[in-house]
């Protein structure tokens, strides 16, 4: 019956009129994915949501790196809120994981102890002069996504199926900790089954590989990554996840973190430099994939204009089992048309 | 009642973070940097339960308090509904504004930290950007990364991003206004007096 636990832990995810908070490690390691975001929501789903262009950083991570005052990223989130409500929204989607974490961390602190919703309201004053509201939903872009999964199905030239033998492919789902582990009925299905990417992967003709380690930490860490004395600890959560699930040999891995997205990703290239190893049968490594991309190849969407020649392990036996066709010669080309120089080969892991 | 308990009392979190510990240890279970690091969640809020301020300075000036990796593992398993991950956030709070996080290595670190996250965010206006993951100091992004940021500006257009770029868009300029509305919150909510303080502290 574990399986179908998910279904007492639904949440409200508002159906249009959403404001888009980009988030500093997807636009950085990911732009093509919260591009990709916006035209599924925008052209595919038919919704309006507003991109603006004055905001920025929730601060998350220098507020669980400890270099940030919690009233500080409390106010810092406030002037975000007050660009929604100057822009005439009520629906909040913040594109990271960690920022997600956050906000619903400081609407719950000023739901339970209002005196500091006053004092924010006070500290946003003095220092903008703005005003701001609580958002009345506040969602994930991959809440979104979850939630219109089956009318994007029917939009979808392609599905999740080794279209070598007909069978399903097999997908790793990673949620990114601060989805639900914080607060466990903010999550679809809240932190012990959450059905937010297994939703999509089965929606889309997917299996989802259920192993040990599934619900561990990717090993960001925080600080333990930002130091790089303590990088350690990264990589040895990230290794921990890739041996509990290499026996279930994965097709691609999905993450709607993009920190988790990155780390898998590039902490696959650093084990097989390090330690000859990795985590497929041919010396590939296992795709880590954003949702976004996910869905957006699914669409029928170019792989390189959702960016997935910026990942460190290479789609291209992905892209050739589902049957998504692709030109080589466009991989590294330019905006402009011109092709680039090649980037340089790793010693272990194949590309 | 010391001083010290009272200190971390007084902060928000701490009411919603700590309630009644029953030592149980689930929290050092799922931990996962109970796994990598000599370190131990359910001690700690056995010590911070105590009230004794003598050892609750020991541990303010020790490494453990930095071990944490904030997953937040630790909120979802326990049974009474306490958050050790942010009991740690307190302790690292209290820790910086004695300075007392100078007398261990790992507290000394947040030095570093500060001079990274701490001035991107008041300079570019996000935590990270492309152009402050420099390759040579992240040898574990791999080459795609380092051809990336090479050619950052004929690739950023294709994936539909406006690098440094004004109006919206991913990884767009942040506008001066902005950046000194953030700098003003940092100055008025303390953001900036912490700054001084961590990078000013003689070791």
């Amino acid at each position: 019956m574990a399986k179908y636990y998910w279904n007492e832990y639904q949440k409200t995810i508002a159906d249009d009129k959403y404001f888009y908070e980009r988030s500093c490690i997807r636009q950085t390691f990911f732009p093509g994915s919260e591009t990709a975001f916006l035209r599924i929501v925008r052209e595919e789903l038919g919704k309006d949501i507003y991109d603006e262009m004055n905001q920025h950083t929730c601060t998350g991570i220098g507020y669980h790196a400890d270099v940030v005052p919690l009233e500080t990223t409390m106010t810092v989130v406030a002037r975000l809120f007050s660009l929604m409500k100057d822009a005439g929204y009520t629906n909040y989607v913040p594109s990271c994981v960690t920022s997600f974490g956050v906000f619903s961390e400081m609407v719950e602190i000023w739901n339970h102890q209002p005196e500091t919703l006053e004092k924010t309201r006070d500290y946003l004053r003095k220092a903008t002069g703005r005003e701001f509201d609580i958002p009345l939903n506040l969602v994930h872009p991959s809440d979104i996504i979850y939630k219109y999964r089956f009318e994007l199905k029917d939009k979808m030239k392609y599905a999740l199926v080794n279209r070598f033998t007909g069978k399903p492919l097999q997908v790793v789902e990673h949620i990114g900790c601060h989805y639900a582990k914080i607060f466990p009925e903010k999550g679809v299905g809240k932190a012990e089954f959450p059905h937010v990417l297994a939703g999509m992967i089965e929606a889309w003709g997917g299996e989802v590989v259920d192993y040990p380690e599934r619900r561990h930490c990717c090993g960001f860490g925080f600080r333990h990554y930002l130091l790089q004395s303590n990088r350690g600890y990264s990589i040895a959560n990230t290794k921990k996840k890739f041996e509990s699930m290499e026996p279930f040999e994965p097709d691609f891995i999905v993450a709607n973190c993009p920190g988790c997205t990155m780390f898998m990703d590039k902490w696959q290239y650093t084990i097989a430099e390090m330690e000859h190893k990795t985590y497929d049968k041919d010396g590939y490594g296992i795709p880590v994939l954003t949702y976004e991309e996910m869905a957006g190849l699914l669409l029928g969407y170019n792989p390189w204009e959702l960016g997935l020649q910026l990942h460190q392990v290479q789609s291209e036996i992905l892209l050739d089992k589902i049957g998504i066709p692709y030109d080589p010669k466009e991989k590294y080309k330019a905006a402009d048309g011109r092709i680039l120089p090649k980037p340089e080969r790793p010693n272990n892991l194949l590309v | 009642m010391g001083n010290l308990s009272d200190l971390f009392k007084q902060d928000i979190r701490f009411k919603e973070a700590l309630k009644a510990c029953m030592n149980c240890g689930i929290c050092t279970a799922i931990c996962p940097a109970a796994e990598f690091f000599p370190y131990d969640p359910r001690s700690i809020c056995d010590i911070v339960q105590r009230d004794d301020d003598e050892t609750i300075e020991k541990l303010l000036r020790s490494d453990t308090i930095w071990y944490c990796g904030q997953c937040m593992s630790c909120k979802t398993r326990c049974p009474r509904g306490n958050v050790p991950g942010e009991v740690i956030n307190v302790l690292r709070k209290i820790s910086q504004e004695l300075g007392y996080n100078n007398d261990c290595p790992e507290g000394r670190k947040q030095k570093e930290i500060m001079q990274g996250v701490g001035v991107n965010i008041l300079k570019i206006g996000y935590c990270v950007h492309p152009d402050t993951v420099d390759p040579k100091m992240h040898p574990e992004q791999g080459p795609i990364w380092a051809w990336y940021v090479e050619h950052i500006k004929d690739i950023a257009p294709r994936l539909g991003a406006n690098y440094n770029g004004d109006g919206p868009g991913a990884l767009r300029k942040i506008r001066q206004e902005n950046l000194d509305e953030i700098r003003k919150i940092f100055e008025v909510t303390g953001g900036m007096d912490l700054r001084e303080k961590v990078m000013n502290d003689k070791e």
